[in-house]
């Protein structure tokens, strides 16, 4: 009988890795692709405490932006960042921000700076740095801003949409598709996302 | 008065000198209009880079396309710099930049927010980080993703005009 239990124990713990989504952890240069597991992290925040993705237990998922002080694009986009906070913070799907740069080479990211513009912008989501930069390069982020909508899943949070936030960075007014909306608002109706993907012109993350 | 009007002189020629703002006439395009500049079919060989004021690994790997279309512009070699820089900066930033930096590639202004759909025209596989960069003439073409020295845009440059 115990021997039963043990096959039968065994059996399931195959059955449920051949159906677990791809466990690449982006060691590889090129970062996650849609349906990859992310890494957490314990990155420091703006208010000097140290936070990751488990934190967030009631979370159904995330939205995980590189972004950045220094970038116009990144500007550009400040308030809709925390629009997304507002909207969807409070449906599961918290913003994460993530400040990638190297600091010597921008000192206008560093967390003086970052702090500085979270008070000023009133951001009311997380701001972290990623100090050692060995976060964004496993994502696979190459500029500011690149998100990655995430869906926490019993194997972990998993990617589901990796791309720009809308696609009209000139003017919030002038958009057509709400790239990150669409997505998170899939998400939410266990709805098919439909575009997983998108490029958008951004800075490059400074080494 | 014969000096002063010798120092006047010399000064209105040291102006001239030096180009100006308004001397610099940008030539502002879409997609649509821009397209034509990755395929144009003559017998040169073309080096396209996208690139902006604000992106630092940009700024430092132009120096380097400047003195190659220096070095080979006799071997009919043309360089086209293609700025992404925001049209609200083209007279604080970018005409400025080219002043300073003496450019002498075509620099032409890409002004269009419908990334999505243009970024994959210029290649499949580039996700609009930048710097990027296309080499092409009319019988091969190439995308890089990424930044050069010298040596290295020598060397792909040359297996083009081979």
């Amino acid at each position: 009988m115990k021997f039963v239990k043990t096959t039968t124990l065994f059996l399931a713990v195959i059955l449920m890795s051949a159906f677990a989504p791809n466990t690449n952890t982006g060691s590889d240069t090129k970062g996650y692709d849609i349906g990859d597991i992310a890494t957490d992290f314990n990155l420091e925040n703006i208010d000097g405490k140290m936070l990751s993705l488990s934190h967030f237990e009631d979370a159904k998922g995330f939205i995980v932006i590189f972004t950045c002080n220094t970038c116009p694009y990144a500007v550009a986009y400040e308030d809709r960042i925390e629009a997304l906070n507002k909207k969807y913070a409070s449906q599961g799907y918290p913003v994460i921000a993530i400040m990638p740069n190297n600091i010597e080479v921008k000192p206008g990211d560093n967390m003086e700076a970052m702090q500085k513009r979270a008070e000023d912008k009133g951001f009311t989501f997380p701001y972290l740095i990623d100090k050692n930069q060995e976060i964004y390069p496993q994502y696979g982020a190459t500029k500011t801003p690149h998100v990655y909508v995430l869906k926490h899943t019993k194997y972990g949070n998993v990617v589901r949409y990796i791309g720009a936030i809308d696609d009209n960075y000139k003017d919030a007014a002038l958009v057509n598709q709400k790239y990150v909306e669409d997505a998170v608002d899939a998400l939410l109706k266990d709805e098919e996302i439909k575009e997983t993907k998108t490029r958008a012109i951004g800075c490059s993350i400074k080494v | 008065m014969k000096h002063f009007l010798f120092l006047f002189l010399t000064v209105l020629v040291s102006c001239k000198s030096e180009p100006k703002l308004e001397d610099i006439v940008l030539e502002v395009h879409d997609f649509d209009s821009f397209e034509k500049y990755l395929y144009l079919e003559d017998d040169k060989t073309y080096i396209v880079n996208f690139w902006a004021t604000w992106c630092a690994p940009c700024v430092k790997e132009l120096p380097h396309f400047e003195e190659l279309y220096h070095d080979y512009k006799d071997k009919d070699v043309k360089l086209l710099l293609v700025s992404l820089d925001f049209p609200n900066q083209y007279e604080s930033k970018l005409k400025p930049f080219m002043i300073k930096h003496k450019i002498k590639g075509k620099v032409l202004c890409l002004d269009d927010e419908a990334m999505n759909v243009w970024i994959p025209k210029v290649n499949e596989e580039w996700d609009g980080g930048l710097p990027a960069t296309v080499i092409y003439n009319k019988t091969k073409r190439e995308f890089f993703y990424r930044t050069f020295t010298y040596e290295e845009l020598e060397n792909e440059l040359k297996i083009f005009l081979n």
